[in-house]
């Protein structure tokens, strides 16, 4: 039989990857002393300059101030040796430039002084774009935001096809601030250069090209060939010059553009809640082919929206997100088989996105006829997020169905997700103990039961945490990740870092009733459910709370994550925190019984269609009334969670309702808010509310802490 | 029991198996390319083997319908089957008997001591076989892709001829024998006429089929099979050719298919045009050894033999008779057959010729007829009649599916055969462990 050997494996596996194209330095080098700590320059046999940014200590680059003001004094330098080109790309594996250094400008509350730090960057770019020579830039995996206006300023734009480029600041609640509206207006597809900033989506290589904004997608291996003709001027500068870019010249047609673009936006965004796309649009109406003053606009534009409540707290989300993914920081997970027991909505998504991810997944269920459905809705995962064929039938290849278990010997990881029933999970528990290797892991996906009673009958405790996703998993970021006083702390971490690799965000929550995220929701569904008791039409309860800012009303979410489903938990927490929620009203058990659940089966709360609830009009004035007696609860028990540490800290608490609950990015999550609407404001209302409604409005003890000194 | 100089070396152990339903080729390409099959059958086999994959020295795949974006589908099925790129993987094809060749390489590398662990299977989507332009209207359209100028490609497109339209079906013209110019239908026809077969009983024993594979799934007595998942969800679990209410009465209605109006083989009498893959996994007694395996049962010996195209549906007897004689044995040391249906006339053809004397004498060189294989110990479970018969495959198949049988009727020995178009037989004699 064949010998395995993990070293000539590795050997041969690594002749199949270009590494990164770096020119041969010359033997000369000008005699110019100077280094930078971010960037690695020479001048090569060619005579071609190169400036390698590598920024020490990270994995990826950013766009520092430090990265900036170095390039200034590297473009300087550059000036006085004179070399046929410049060449500038990144030597991180993971990509071009991911952007600027977000942490540089999460602080900034003056204007002015944007404005001028803005301006310092320009002139650094400015510089670049007038070099009396070319200067190519070298574009591998993504080149965002800053790191694509960096290129924009560059004479050409050479990718690879797997490179990605976009204008993701609308994420921050921002748009380009480095000339990135002009110079890819300048030169692109208008339609496609809005789609990009207004959107937040990256292009790849070839559609970026084909709008305009990259002058030639080729292979890593050609990159050098591709920049020595780039600046011996054989190769051409890609400009789309089109019906759109022709009629956005005239004012008429820009401003029905602009009319159409912001139809769209208004569908995903409100402008109230979210201004940056409207400025860009607007940006576009007003300024598109007058470039300089778009340059000066660009920056007033961005400087106000930095100031502004929603980008300061999109951008505090954004360290949320990175807090969070701090919990996986330095670890390493070591899994590469997964075995998921259970086939339905939670287990066959989880299997989904586990084999997208590159993870050999093996899925199980008591028969085949089980896990057909779930096949099928990875299939369609694997369409909308898998362009090339071969990836989408390789992914496929990943998962395979196994009503026979035979993946359980084998498995670094098991993840239970079946019914929420402490009999059937002991005996899948002690099954697949039986099975299992003794280092492997074992999790479970439930959403109400306590660690602690689902582990009195197992063998290895310390290697049995809980990993609750939420519904539905590929669209979900957060997994709470169960803990418990026993859990190895190896074993933790590599959760947390496998959690991380699926791309989701991994929160470190308390076994306790509800985790976080469905303790702190259930008091804002129950009280949904109140009001609709009370005549309330559903319509209007969810249309208060989409006001407010929640993703999705309380009552569709509901019906979203299936009646029986949040009856179960809602039960389940009333017996563990009595108090802190309104009676479950009879409709509610009444419709479960008679298997009215929702979007899964058409008809729940709402009736359902082609994947939609069937609504009445709302009115159109927000009922700010409404918004408190549904939002206060749910921000009431966000503070009792914190005041009981069943996550880190109030951040923790933040982010675990931002990213798996929907509430609003912009507010910065429910303790951000209070804190921002006025502590003293939200106790005055919670007692208004208590004298109204009843004592579940109750303030929590944790409010005290909170009180501002 | 010795082969002598046909035997040589170590010894050869079937561990396990398994494959997928077969599935109606429907009329259009079905869910699953060749390697979509293989790969359907091959992850549940190779995941419930106690060693690490990466150990096979080689995977051979029969196939004769190869999918253009599939070439070498033995390579690609180990690659996807995720051996690693260390594993060689390559396939063959001898038509009908394509998935016991495979197994006949490994059987021979192993027992020379080329190899130790060996990935054999076979797989055919009929269903996707391609339909061919003529090579006129192919002729065409690589004039037309070459045009450079309008004036040119105007003139092309007025020298268009409907009939370039017209492909002709990959399927029809892979059955049909370039040197006897019969189709496999026809061969059918040949021995019916030779061996004096009637049409009620090629019914008969269609008839028959159906119902033991009928019963053979009631009673969960196809073991090798794993389930498969297409894209869409949809589930396939079983063969569905099969057709437990058929009667007599349905069968007589049909008419003859290959030879019309009075020929005697129809599509209910003969093998179903289907899509499926199967796999054994080969091993040395190291193997055995190092990986604590099960050995199922042992490769004795196989043989192929050839005779004239035109009656090739007697190539069992010419393979397996010689082979069972030369390690010593009779038909009654046999304890059950799988002797793949083609057609109802032509298994009864072989019946018909191992029961001759004459025929027994002058081809096979016996004293005496080497006696028909008694009902009850061949093709207990059904077969290709009912099953379908994807080519690459079938030789596979019922070398898995007789192991099974052997382990339920605790049979010593088994043989399994199958005639090949083109002229020519295959069989396989094992030993039960």
């Amino acid at each position: 039989m064949r010998d395995i050997n993990p070293t000539r494996h590795a050997a041969l596996a690594a002749l199949a990857r270009d590494p990164l194209t770096v020119g041969v330095p010359t033997e000369a080098q000008p005699d110019i002393a100077e280094q930078f700590v971010n960037w690695r320059w020479f001048i090569d046999r060619d005579g071609i300059g190169w400036a390698l940014l590598d920024k020490p200590g990270s994995s990826v680059n950013t766009l520092s101030e430090t990265v900036l003001s170095e390039l200034d004094s590297l473009l300087g330098l550059m000036e006085r040796v004179a070399p046929k080109g410049l060449a500038i790309r990144s030597l991180k594996p993971s990509g071009f430039i991911a952007g600027a250094e977000i942490r540089e400008f999460a602080d900034m509350t003056d204007e002015q002084i944007i404005d001028e730090r803005i301006g310092k960057g320009l002139q650094v770019l400015d510089r670049l774009e007038q070099l009396p020579f070319p200067s190519v830039t070298l574009i591998h995996g993504f080149c965002l935001g800053g790191g694509l206006e960096l290129a924009l300023a560059a004479s050409f734009r050479i990718a690879t096809r797997e490179a990605r480029l976009g204008f993701p600041e609308v994420m921050l609640g921002l748009h380009p601030g480095l000339g990135g509206t002009w110079r890819s207006l300048r030169i692109a597809d208008p339609i496609a250069a809005m789609t990009m900033m207004v959107g937040g989506s990256p292009l790849s290589a070839d559609r970026a090209r084909r709008a305009g904004l990259v002058d030639a997608v080729t292979e890593e291996r050609h990159f050098a060939t591709a920049l020595r003709q780039a600046v011996d001027g054989k190769v051409k500068k890609n400009r789309v010059v089109n019906l759109a870019s022709r009629a956005a010249a005239f004012a008429p047609a820009r401003s029905a553009m602009a009319h159409r673009m912001r139809s769209e936006a208004e569908k995903k965004a409100r402008p109230e809640h979210y201004p940056a796309p409207y400025a860009m649009i607007e940006l576009f109406r007003d300024y598109y082919g007058n470039w300089s003053a778009m340059r000066r606009e660009e920056t007033r534009s961005f400087a106000h929206l930095m100031v502004g409540e929603t980008s300061r707290n999109l951008v505090r989300c954004f360290f949320l997100r990175e807090k969070l993914k701090s919990y996986a920081k330095g670890l390493e997970h070591g899994i590469s088989r997964l075995h998921v027991v259970g086939a339905g909505v939670m287990g066959g998504d989880i299997a989904a996105v586990a084999a997208l991810r590159g993870f050999i997944v093996t899925l199980e269920d008591r028969e085949p006829r089980l896990i057909a459905p779930a096949i099928g809705r990875a299939n369609q995962l694997f369409e909308r997020r898998i362009r090339n064929e071969g990836d989408r039938r390789a992914a496929l290849d990943r998962l395979m169905p196994d009503p026979a278990g035979s993946g359980l010997a084998t498995a670094d990881l098991v993840i239970e997700a079946v019914p929420e029933r402490v009999d059937i999970k002991a005996e899948v528990f002690a099954r697949c103990e039986a099975a299992m290797r003794p280092d492997a892991i074992l999790a479970t996906n439930t959403s109400s039961l306590l660690l602690e009673t689902l582990m009195s009958g197992l063998k290895r405790p310390e290697r049995f945490c809980g990993v609750h996703f939420f519904n539905p998993v590929p669209q979900m970021p957060l997994v709470e990740m169960v803990e418990h006083d026993g859990l190895d702390h190896s074993v933790r971490g590599r959760v947390l870092s496998f959690i991380n690799a699926l791309d989701k965000l991994p929160l470190p929550v308390k076994s306790r009733p509800g985790f976080l995220v469905n303790r702190v929701l259930t008091p804002y569904l129950m009280e949904a459910f109140l009001a609709y008791s009370e005549g309330v039409k559903p319509e209007v309860i969810d249309q208060a709370a989409v006001d407010f800012g929640m993703a999705m009303g309380p009552l569709e979410l509901a019906d979203t994550v299936g009646l029986d489903v949040a009856l179960h938990v809602a039960e389940s927490l009333k017996g563990a925190l009595p108090g802190a929620f309104p009676e479950i009203p009879d409709w509610f058990r009444k419709l479960v019984a008679e298997g009215k659940l929702g979007k899964k089966t058409g008809q729940g709360i709402y009736q359902w269609k082609d994947g939609k609830p069937v609504k009445q009009r709302p009115p159109g004035q927000p009922d700010v009334d409404l918004q408190d007696r549904l939002i206060l609860p749910l921000v009431n028990a966000a503070v009792e969670c914190w005041r009981e540490k069943i996550v880190e800290d109030a951040d923790a608490v933040d982010a675990g309702l931002v990213f798996g609950a929907g509430f609003p990015p912009f507010r910065g999550g429910p303790i951000h808010y209070a804190k921002t609407r006025g502590v003293g404001d939200v106790l005055h209302t919670l007692r208004q509310l208590q004298t109204r409604y009843g004592e579940r409005f109750g303030a929590s003890l944790g409010w005290e802490a909170l009180m501002p000194q | 029991m010795n082969g002598g100089e046909h035997s040589p070396g170590r010894p050869v152990f079937i561990v396990d198996g398994a494959r997928t339903p077969f599935i109606k080729a429907q009329n259009k390409p079905g869910p699953f390319t060749p390697v979509d099959l293989a790969v359907q059958a091959g992850r549940p086999l190779l995941a419930r083997q106690p060693f690490d994959r990466r150990h096979f020295d080689e995977v051979i795949l029969g196939c004769v319908n190869v999918h253009p974006d599939e070439v070498n589908p033995g390579r690609v099925a180990g690659l996807r089957l995720d051996l690693g790129i260390e594993v060689p993987g390559w396939t063959v094809q001898r038509n009908c008997a394509s998935g016991l060749q495979s197994i006949d390489c490994g059987f021979r590398a192993i027992g020379q001591g080329l190899a130790d662990l060996v990935l054999a299977g076979g797989t055919e989507a009929l269903s996707h076989s391609p339909l061919f332009f003529s090579s006129e209207a192919a002729a065409w359209f690589g004039s037309l892709t070459s045009a450079r100028t309008t004036a040119k490609k105007l003139r092309l497109l007025a020298e268009f001829k409907p009939t370039y339209f017209k492909p002709s079906i990959g399927l029809v013209r892979g059955l049909t024998d370039p040197v006897v110019k019969l189709n496999m239908g026809q061969t059918a026809e040949v021995l019916a006429h030779r061996f004096n077969i009637s049409r009620e009983e090629m019914d008969a024993y269609a008839l028959e089929s159906h119902r033991r594979l009928a019963k053979a799934q009631a009673e969960g007595h196809i073991e090798e099979l794993v389930p498969m998942i297409d894209r869409k969800g949809t589930l396939f679990d079983r063969d569905d050719g099969v057709r437990p209410e058929s009667s007599m009465a349905d069968l007589a209605k049909l008419r003859p298919v290959f030879e019309p109006p009075f020929g005697k083989v129809t599509a209910g009498n003969s093998s179903q045009i289907t899509d499926g893959a199967s796999w054994v996994i080969l091993a040395s007694e190291a193997a055995v050894e190092r990986f604590k395996l099960t050995p199922l049962a042992r490769i004795v010996d196989t043989n192929w033999a050839a005779l004239d195209p035109s009656v090739m549906g007697l190539g069992p007897v010419l393979s397996m008779v010689p082979m069972i004689r030369r390690n010593g044995l009779n038909r009654g040391d046999i304890g059950a057959f799988e002797l793949n249906e083609a057609f109802a006339a032509q298994v009864l053809a072989c019946e018909r010729a191992l029961d001759d004397g004459q025929f027994c004498r002058d081809i096979l060189g016996l004293d005496e007829p080497f006696g028909a294989i008694p009902m009850d110990i061949l093709n207990v479970d059904g077969g290709a009649i009912s099953l379908g018969h994807p080519v690459g495959a079938s030789g596979n198949r019922i070398t898995l599916h007789l192991i099974h049988v052997m382990r339920r009727r605790k049979a010593r020995r088994g043989v399994a055969t199958a005639c090949i178009g083109g002229g020519m037989g295959g069989a396989a004699l094992l030993e039960l462990m």
